[in-house]
């Protein structure tokens, strides 16, 4: 068997982690070969080290039979590897073109050639089907089309070795679907696809082979079309996985917060959110889809106080919220677990006893007049430390930076609990954690919701809002594309909604 | 309007020294690199270029030996800025500090060392106006762009014009933007932000090594320490104005040129006659302030300067 | 580096290859290094090698000097804990310096009044001169660096406008004597240290060390600073006052180098003064807080390193080795320091694999 890409024991350590532990991969010329495995499973640094983003330590990499040194993405690009990263790589300001064609322009004199670099972009667009539009400039574009120019930039190129690292992450279930029929294109022209991914589903629609990895190590090959998915997510955590979250049956009470006809603007000054109604009830977890970027932030941040709301009102324990700034609506007993732990959730150079007075440190029993009392911080951190069961390595007096994810998650979610708020809003709360993270953050939403607690839970995962949540609503464009039980629906339906192919708003 | 007209000679030749290194700056920070030593490489430019000088004369060409030996000590001592910066991840605006307290000392002790005192012996002549008298004839702008005009100043607007088309038509022009914007990006692409950020570097300490030498041999007779007195830092303001564009530098520079010349003109305009000469010296720096201010809410730097370039960041 | 001694081993690092560039410098120039490490001795405890001679004048001096240069420290020091950069710090002290002057000139007081008045109304005037870049950062997030240097020369053409016709000096260089209630000056003091510039500003610079130290590890107010300056959307999530945060930084940390800019005028000379240019103590405060690493023992420690530099200047310059050498290993130490805050903050970035999100 002749394979294009081997890469025979390769080992690569970062400080404190080995993310790749002899690993050995081999891919079949013109065909779609998945990278399975949760997040920190090594799955990204491996394709990194294809791509000449970092050295490994230790093996070997052939290409085409020949050994090879990767010392940086040029050399990976001269053997044809292109790599579409999770995090684009564009440079917002620049056109769709500029961006391809950096680092190979076409010249002419001293020049750079703008016309024909538009229609060498022009023509490969064409011939896969991408359609996009040369002149646009990135910070225009949506994010498939931004998806699409990074394809762009491997195939000017002549890339004949794709690599895709999670590439499905923020499109919609359409653009999923238009993107695996890319996918399918590509390696019908005989190009050679590695995807990344930790969804099954994905996997079964287009992969030929799937390569699974766990905490560094591979586990196995296997050919996709004669393994199940629950025998490849076995491979991927290691034991049986239970699917479904164990969760009793919801007992709504009062309504605790009503938002009615809201508009937010974004950043750019947009309407983000369009008269946006809903309410949430005690006791209840209301979960919130859609794409990122469909109007979550706005509605999260409006709720929370971190921006006006332009129109509308929002009624939290039946009181008007509006002139209530982020401190006064915590002391109403309106938590916030942010959705980025290191921007908002934490201060990562305090210690963790720092961390969890955030909210308090400057009333009794945390201060005096304007003065900090140490003893009751520290021993408050300690009580939530032992409650959540927060590893942290030098205890209440641990800098946040050096916990792990899992664990500045917890502490969050410590904090934002103990204050007993009356709603918790809480925003993607297990990315990035593992499965044992997932499950404990999970049944503590769960445990809070018997409480008697109103829980909004805002989530990019569809599998956990379809989990967690006792109802459902879709966000759309900024509007209400539908409110739904969760028991009566599944991925497909919200997908719809998500896409603004369906509404179903009750009237 | 005709004060403004007499007042252009002075206001070029103030302008001048301004223009060039805000130009240097803006190779630096479109790259990526925030630059605060401008005024410092500028005194190690004029001091090279004011001992050079006298130590070359009365050779006619003395003066331009010392812009070059300014240009090429600008650039050598650039050298550890863009060092300290790319390579060791400095906080650029720390280490330009840094630079300019050592630029100030190195200077007047060089002078003490090889003058005996604290500043360069004066020189004869520095450089000589020069008049082209064909284009000198042309209505509006000829007289006061080819008659008496110092070399320096039309170097100075070549290169506004060389700058615009280097960072907007050429392939280094696109990758030193990419460096400043998005280096990660720039860097899958097979850029070298360490190369481009150097090269950004590099060549601002080339510019601020010319703006130093051409300041101290238009305005001055010798080196001393308040013969930049602070025009590296209206350089930035410059730049900051001009919006990181060439020819919005030009604009800044023209203006801050005229308002520096209005404390000598201030005599002849009726209702300035009466302000005290120091409100003139603050002026430029008051103007900055308040510009600054007016058009904070629109410009738009390169939006990765500043930021240590970490390849791991995705 | 990690842990206390990291933090030591850093600037300790920076300071002797600071003096070792400065060392090499000299030789390579034909001068003396020996020499300087004399003048500094000498600056330093009075002791003359040479003679063998203790004149106490010189360690007067040498005091008297430091005491700017803690308070420009403290003030650079308070603004970078907050996540500022106070380089505005020479233009805060020049207008506390004209405000000194202007309440020791203007206002009768009784003896002990007036000396406070004096350092009060300095400590304002700095504070709202540190006010306007905080202000305009806040407000309209203009670069806080560049309008604090435009500020800085505008300050010194206002004190020297106000030195002429203000307070109308005779020369258009000094003002008239200030009364002996306003001043700091002590005679005794003086005396002390056989006729040394030494004065009772080194009140006021403990009591700094002090507040600097107390503010900012015990308050609240301390803790939304640093809260803030370490990462200003988790502070502005936990409802702090991003805003108002930045502008009562830069005020307090404007009201240091005012005060700094009292203890010059009313403390080691007895007028004010028109100057020709800045004096540079507002650089020196950044090399002390930095060599300091932003803390008040530390800011103590490397004031009287930098001290002990300025103090040896003249005495240098009388050998025959130019005094600027002192501004050359000044400038490298800061260089070194900043080198080494780069390497340290990649370190970090480097170190914690488990923060490592999105790592597959």
């Amino acid at each position: 068997m002749d394979y294009v890409i081997e890469m025979v024991e390769i080992t690569r350590t970062f400080p404190g982690i080995r993310a790749n532990d002899r690993v050995t991969l081999q891919v079949v010329p013109g065909s779609i070969h998945a990278l399975l495995g949760e997040n920190g499973a090594g799955k990204s640094t491996l394709m990194s080290v294809l791509f000449g983003l970092y050295q490994p330590e230790a093996g070997t990499i052939r290409v085409r039979g020949r050994d090879v040194r990767i010392a940086n993405p040029n050399v990976a690009n001269r053997l044809g590897i292109g790599m579409v990263h999770q995090h684009f790589k564009l440079v917002h300001c620049f056109t769709v073109t500029e961006n391809i064609i950096l680092g190979l322009e076409p010249r002419s004199g001293l020049v750079v050639d703008r016309k024909l670099a538009a229609a060498r972009v022009r023509e490969l667009s064409r011939r896969y089907g991408l359609n996009v539009d040369p002149e646009a400039r990135i910070e225009d574009i949506s994010v498939g089309m931004q998806q699409r120019v990074e394809i762009l930039k491997m195939l000017y190129r002549d890339a004949e070795i794709l690599i895709f690292d999670e590439p499905t992450a923020v499109l919609t279930p359409q653009e999923i679907h238009e993107l695996m029929g890319i996918l399918r294109k590509l390696a019908g022209e005989g190009k050679t696809v590695l995807l990344i991914t930790h969804k099954l589903k994905e996997i079964k629609e287009v992969a030929d082979t799937c390569t699974v990895l766990r905490r560094g190590r591979l586990v196995g090959t296997v050919a996709v079309a004669a393994t199940s998915e629950a025998r490849m997510a076995e491979m991927m955590v290691g034991r049986e996985v239970n699917f479904h979250v164990q969760k009793g049956e919801a007992r709504p009470g009062e309504v605790v917060l009503r938002v009615e006809q809201l508009d937010v603007r974004n950043p750019k000054g947009l309407l983000g959110l369009k008269q946006l109604s809903l309410e949430v009830r005690a006791g209840e977890i209301l979960g919130i889809c859609g794409i990122d970027g469909n109007g979550q932030t706005e509605l999260i941040n409006a709720i929370t106080g971190m921006a006006p709301a332009e129109r509308g009102r929002i009624l939290f324990k039946g009181r008007d919220l509006a002139g209530c700034d982020v401190k006064r609506r915590t002391g109403l007993g309106l938590g916030h677990i942010p959705e980025d732990r290191h921007r908002h959730g934490l201060i990562l150079d305090f210690r963790l006893d720092e961390n969890l007075v955030i909210h308090g440190y400057d009333r009794p029993p945390f201060s005096h007049a304007g003065i900090l009392a140490a003893g009751p911080i520290r021993s408050n951190a300690e009580r939530l430390i032992a409650e959540f069961d927060v590893r942290c390595g030098q205890g209440a007096a641990t800098p946040a930076r050096s916990m792990s994810g899992g664990n500045q998650q917890k502490a969050i979610l410590a904090r934002e609990i103990d204050q007993s708020p009356d709603l918790l809003v809480i925003a993607q709360p297990t990315r990035g954690l593992d499965v044992g993270a997932i499950e404990f953050i999970h049944q503590r939403i769960i445990a809070e919701r018997d409480k008697g607690r109103a829980i909004l839970l805002v989530s990019l995962e569809l599998d956990e809002i379809l989990d967690v949540s006792d109802r459902i609503a879709v966000l759309c464009g900024g509007e209400l594309a539908g409110v739904v039980a969760a028991a009566a629906t599944d991925a497909n339906e919200l997908g719809a909604m998500m896409s603004g192919a369906l509404r179903r708003v009750p009237a | 309007m005709t004060i403004l007209v007499t007042m252009f000679p002075i206001a070029l030749i103030y302008a001048t020294p301004i223009l060039i290194a805000a130009l240097g700056g803006l190779y630096s920070e479109r790259s990526g690199i925030v630059n605060i030593a401008l005024e410092g490489i500028m005194m190690i430019g004029a001091f090279v270029a004011a001992a050079v000088t006298v130590a070359l004369e009365p050779n006619p060409l003395a003066g331009y030996y010392g812009i070059l030996a300014g240009v090429v000590a600008g650039t050598l001592f650039s050298l550890l800025h863009a060092f300290a910066s790319v390579h060791l991840r400095a906080d650029q605006v720390v280490s330009g500090t840094a630079l300019n307290i050592l630029a100030g000392g190195l200077t007047i002790y060089l002078c003490q060392i090889f003058f005996d005192q604290q500043r360069t012996t004066a020189f004869a002549t520095g450089i000589a106006k020069v008049s082209v008298p064909g284009l000198a004839a042309l209505p509006g702008l000829g007289p006061l762009l080819f008659r008496d005009v110092y070399p320096t100043s039309w170097l100075a607007l070549l290169l506004v014009v060389a700058t615009a088309f280097c960072i907007n038509r050429t392939p280094f022009g696109l990758r030193l933007r990419a460096c400043g914007e998005h280096p990660q990006a720039a860097a899958s692409m097979g850029v070298s932000v360490v190369g481009m950020r150097y090269a950004g570097v590099l060549i601002s300490g080339a510019l601020a090594g010319l703006a130093g030498a051409t300041l101290v041999l238009t305005q001055d007779i010798q080196y001393s320490l308040t013969s930049v007195h602070g025009t590296g830092f209206i350089a930035l303001a410059c730049l900051i104005f001009g919006k990181w564009n060439p020819y919005g530098v030009l604009g800044a520079g023209l203006f801050f040129g005229f308002s520096q010349a209005t404390s000598i003109y201030a005599k002849d305009i009726p209702l300035l006659r009466q302000v005290p000469q120091d409100f003139f010296f603050m002026l430029p720096y008051l103007l900055t302030v308040i510009a600054l201010v007016v058009f904070s809410g629109k410009s738009v730097g390169p939006r990765a300067a500043g930021e240590v370039y970490d390849p791991g960041k995705r | 580096m990690n842990g206390r001694g990291g933090k030591l081993l850093l600037p300790v690092l920076a300071v002797l290859f600071g003096f070792a560039l400065g060392a090499l410098v000299l030789v390579v120039t034909g001068k003396s290094p020996l020499g300087m490490f004399e003048a500094m001795l000498q600056g330093v405890t009075g002791y003359n090698v040479e003679t063998r001679a203790f004149n106490a004048r010189h360690v007067g001096e040498f005091i008297a000097q430091t005491l700017p240069i803690i308070l420009t420290g403290l003030s650079v020091g308070f603004a970078f804990r907050t996540g500022l950069f106070n380089i505005g710090a020479e233009g805060q002290l020049m207008a506390g310096s004209t405000a000194a002057t202007a309440v020791a000139l203007w206002v009768p007081a009784p003896p002990g009044l007036h000396v406070c008045l004096v350092l009060l109304a300095a400590m304002a005037a700095g504070g709202l001169w540190g006010a306007v870049p905080g202000y305009l950062k806040a407000r309209f997030n203009v670069h806080e660096v560049v309008v604090a240097i435009m500020m800085n020369y505008i300050a010194l053409f206002l004190n020297n406008w106000a030195v002429v016709e203000l307070f109308h000096s005779g020369d258009r260089v000094r003002t008239a004597t200030f009364p002996a209630s306003a001043m700091l000056k002590s005679h005794a003091l003086s005396a002390l240290t056989s006729g040394s510039r030494l004065n009772w500003g080194f009140v006021p610079v403990l009591l700094s060390l002090f507040v600097y130290w107390f503010i900012i590890e015990r308050t609240t107010f301390g803790f939304s600073l640093r809260a803030v300056g370490f990462n200003q959307d988790g502070a502005r999530y936990a409802g702090m006052k991003v805003k108002r945060n930045t502008i009562a930084s830069m005020v307090i940390a404007g009201a240091f180098a005012g005060l700094a800019g009292a203890v010059i005028t009313v403390g080691i000379f007895s007028f004010g003064r028109a100057l020709p240019a800045a004096e540079g103590y507002g650089f020196d405060g950044i090399a002390v807080a930095l060599v300091g690493g932003n803390g008040a023992l530390g800011i103590c420690f490397s004031g009287l390193l930098f001290g002990m530099l300025k103090a040896a200047q003249l005495l240098m310059q009388t050998q025959g080795i130019p005094k600027e050498i002192a501004s050359i290993i000044q400038g490298s130490i800061l260089l070194f320091v900043a080198m080494k805050y780069g390497i340290d903050y990649v370190g970090r970035k480097l170190r914690p694999a488990k923060a490592w999100e999105d790592g597959s």
